[in-house]
């Protein structure tokens, strides 16, 4: 499982980068979801969002979740490119599968990589 | 084995083929509809009769059912349907009515309708009874418009959360999500159980009331229903009761004695009504004391009492403060209503009890054939279904390789990837109308596929080998969605 330390993480398997506001979903969660075949992005650029609430609806092939944001403030920028090609998650969850950007405030609950990691080791039986 | 591959019924088309001659016309001919409705341009298969019989019987024969083999579907009660349900709803009295005839000419049907009604009560401990959602899913639209039709009935109308648990059937976060209000997801405790603290702290003046499914989905009573019943209740909340798996309670717990307030009925779980295919699907819904004035309309009464001489009049009733229509006429009488109604009949009080019975004793059976081959997270005596996980430490067999394997041992698989609370969730359902040499032969098959797993891991992962087409390209079939014969560009040609 690839765990960058940059990152901070939230329990329900989002990653925010505080240094460029990217999100995405980690590697544990593409891994657990198997083969993703449907994304949609549920705000688009410019609108303000809160922490805790769902920004996209993923689909795979096992289940479909919710997205939820990671930080509170301002999206500025959505990347389009996911929902013609929602391999990219499984392909490269931290890198061209990121999913949007926002200007603004992590939520203060996120974890570090060892603290996500631990969290997920939890939940395998 | 010769693999046989049966074209589509479009393929098959010749033109100019029929399957009937029609005579001359022998009355005037009157003009035909606009043009507009015709839509000659749609393209029928032209076929004999003999052709579209064959074509048929083929394809029925690469279908899997519950009358060719095992089905442990979890939390779908594939139980075998008794025939006599096929004799019963096909008496010609119960055919060949309209339900838009006078209710003086259909006495028997409302009889039935109306014993169907007090029945179901009966079992399920409830004040009243709606006979008319067209599903479970539509039943648990009801009932969550009858929660808010109450609440707002009382100028009680802050209330927008309906807390669910996390082991939920998809369907109870859907009903809510269409009618507006905010799903709050409970978690589970390590025993299965809704975790209360949770619970605790998500009850509030703005809660709707809570949907439950009893035995839940990994197939757990939960062992604090009645504390879980008095939060939701202590709040202003109504209690929510999934009905799908009601088929482990029968005869032995009845909802509305725990404090339910509303529960749909699964008549093609629980009641031996064929599923999908089978027929139309039906989900009458029980209500307690609280909600029995917000009933859907109508429903089977008695409009005329018993004198000396005459026998009552049944016909139909509007309950006061009804919701009104579910949908067109009164449920699905034939398809449901009478089979489910034969069943409960050749059953009786005693006979229900015993299906509850054995079909928690047959998923114990199996649980405890198989605990020390594979991991079963939440591991206790379980009531209808239990969830084992389809993995194994270091290796690379999961869920779908263990289900894709047991086809080729003509086993339908098991619920695959659900609850979602389980990794690698195999969810087996054996219901009551197995025996136990069926039983011993699945588990004998599963533990033969774990050993598989460990030393020929891709008779796995290549599996179905026996069966007439092999692995299905998920992915695929998700990700590029072709859903008819004709390609739009097809229908384009046509303008």
């Amino acid at each position: 499982m690839n765990t960058p330390t940059n990152l901070k993480y939230a329990q329900s398997d989002e990653w925010f980068d505080p240094a460029s506001g990217a999100v995405g979903i980690t590697d544990y969660a593409q891994n657990q979801l198997s083969d993703i075949v449907f994304v949609e992005i549920l705000v688009e650029a410019g609108e303000s969002i809160e922490a805790g609430k769902p920004i996209a609806s993923i689909e795979s092939v096992k289940a479909s979740s919710e997205i939820y944001a990671p930080a509170t403030g301002k999206v500025s920028a959505v990347n389009t490119a996911l929902a013609e090609k929602p391999e990219t998650l499984n392909s490269d969850p931290f890198g061209a599968g990121w999913i949007l950007k926002i200007e603004g405030a992590a939520n203060p609950d996120l974890l570090d990589a060892a603290a996500y990691e631990a969290h997920c080791a939890s939940r395998t039986h | 084995m010769t693999k046989i591959v049966e074209p589509t019924i479009f393929e098959l088309s010749t033109p100019g083929r029929r399957g009937v001659t029609m005579p001359a016309v022998d009355v005037p001919e009157t003009a035909l509809p606009p043009k507009e409705f015709l839509r000659s341009e749609l393209p029928l298969p032209e076929l004999a009769e003999v052709d579209v019989v064959r074509h048929y019987m083929q394809l029925s024969k690469f279908n899997y059912n519950v009358d060719a083999g095992f089905y442990p579907l979890g939390s779908c009660t594939m139980k075998y349907n008794p025939k006599i349900n096929e004799d019963t709803c096909r008496l010609p009295g119960f055919l060949f009515t309209h339900p838009l005839q006078p209710i003086e000419t259909t006495q028997g049907n409302l009889v039935l309708m109306y014993e169907m009604q007090e029945w179901l009560k009966e079992i399920s401990g409830f004040a009243g009874v709606t006979l008319q959602p067209a599903a479970g899913a539509q039943g648990e639209f009801a009932g969550v418009l009858m929660m808010r039709a109450y609440h707002n009935l009382r100028g009680d109308d802050k209330r927008i959360k309906m807390l669910i648990p996390d082991a939920a059937h998809g369907t109870n976060p859907a009903s809510v999500g269409m009618l507006g209000m905010t799903v709050v997801t409970i978690p589970s405790d390590d025993r299965g159980n809704v975790d209360l603290k949770a619970l605790e702290a998500a009850c509030d003046e703005t809660v709707v009331g809570m949907m439950l499914t009893n035995p839940n989905t990994l197939g757990m009573f939960d062992e604090h229903i009645e504390q879980v019943i008095a939060l939701v209740h202590g709040c202003g909340g109504l209690m929510y009761g999934d009905g799908a798996n009601l088929n482990a309670l029968l005869g032995i717990v009845r909802p509305g004695d725990l404090g339910f307030d509303v529960m749909h009925f699964n008549l093609h779980k629980t009641f031996s009504v064929p599923h999908g295919g089978g027929g139309p699907g039906c989900g009458p819904v029980g209500v307690g004391p609280k909600l029995v004035d917000f009933l859907p309309s109508p429903l089977v009464g008695i409009v005329e009492a018993e004198t000396d001489d005459v026998p009552p009049l049944y016909g139909f009733v509007t309950p006061k403060q009804s919701i009104g229509r579910m949908k067109a006429f009164h449920g699905h009488f034939g398809g449901g209503l009478v089979r489910a109604y034969t069943y409960i009949a050749m059953h009786g009080p005693d006979g229900l009890k015993d299906i509850a019975q054995y079909a928690v004793l047959n998923a114990n059976y199996l649980q405890a054939r198989l605990r020390d081959t594979y991991h079963i997270p939440f591991d206790r005596i379980c009531m209808h279904e239990f969830v084992m996980e389809g993995q194994f430490e270091g290796s690379p067999i999961r869920a779908l390789d263990i289900s894709k394997r047991l086809m080729d041992f003509n086993f339908h698989p098991p619920t695959n990837y659900f609850p979602l609370i389980v990794h690698e969730a195999l969810m087996i359902e054996p219901t009551e109308t197995e025996n136990k040499a069926t039983l011993d032969r699945f588990a004998d098959v599963l533990i033969q596929i774990a050993e598989e797993a460990k030393t020929q891991p891709e008779l796995l992962q290549n599996a179905p080998n026996d069966t007439l087409f092999g692995r299905m390209d998920e992915v695929k079939a998700a990700r590029e969605l072709v859903l008819c014969c004709w390609l739009p560009e097809d229908y384009e040609k046509l303008k």
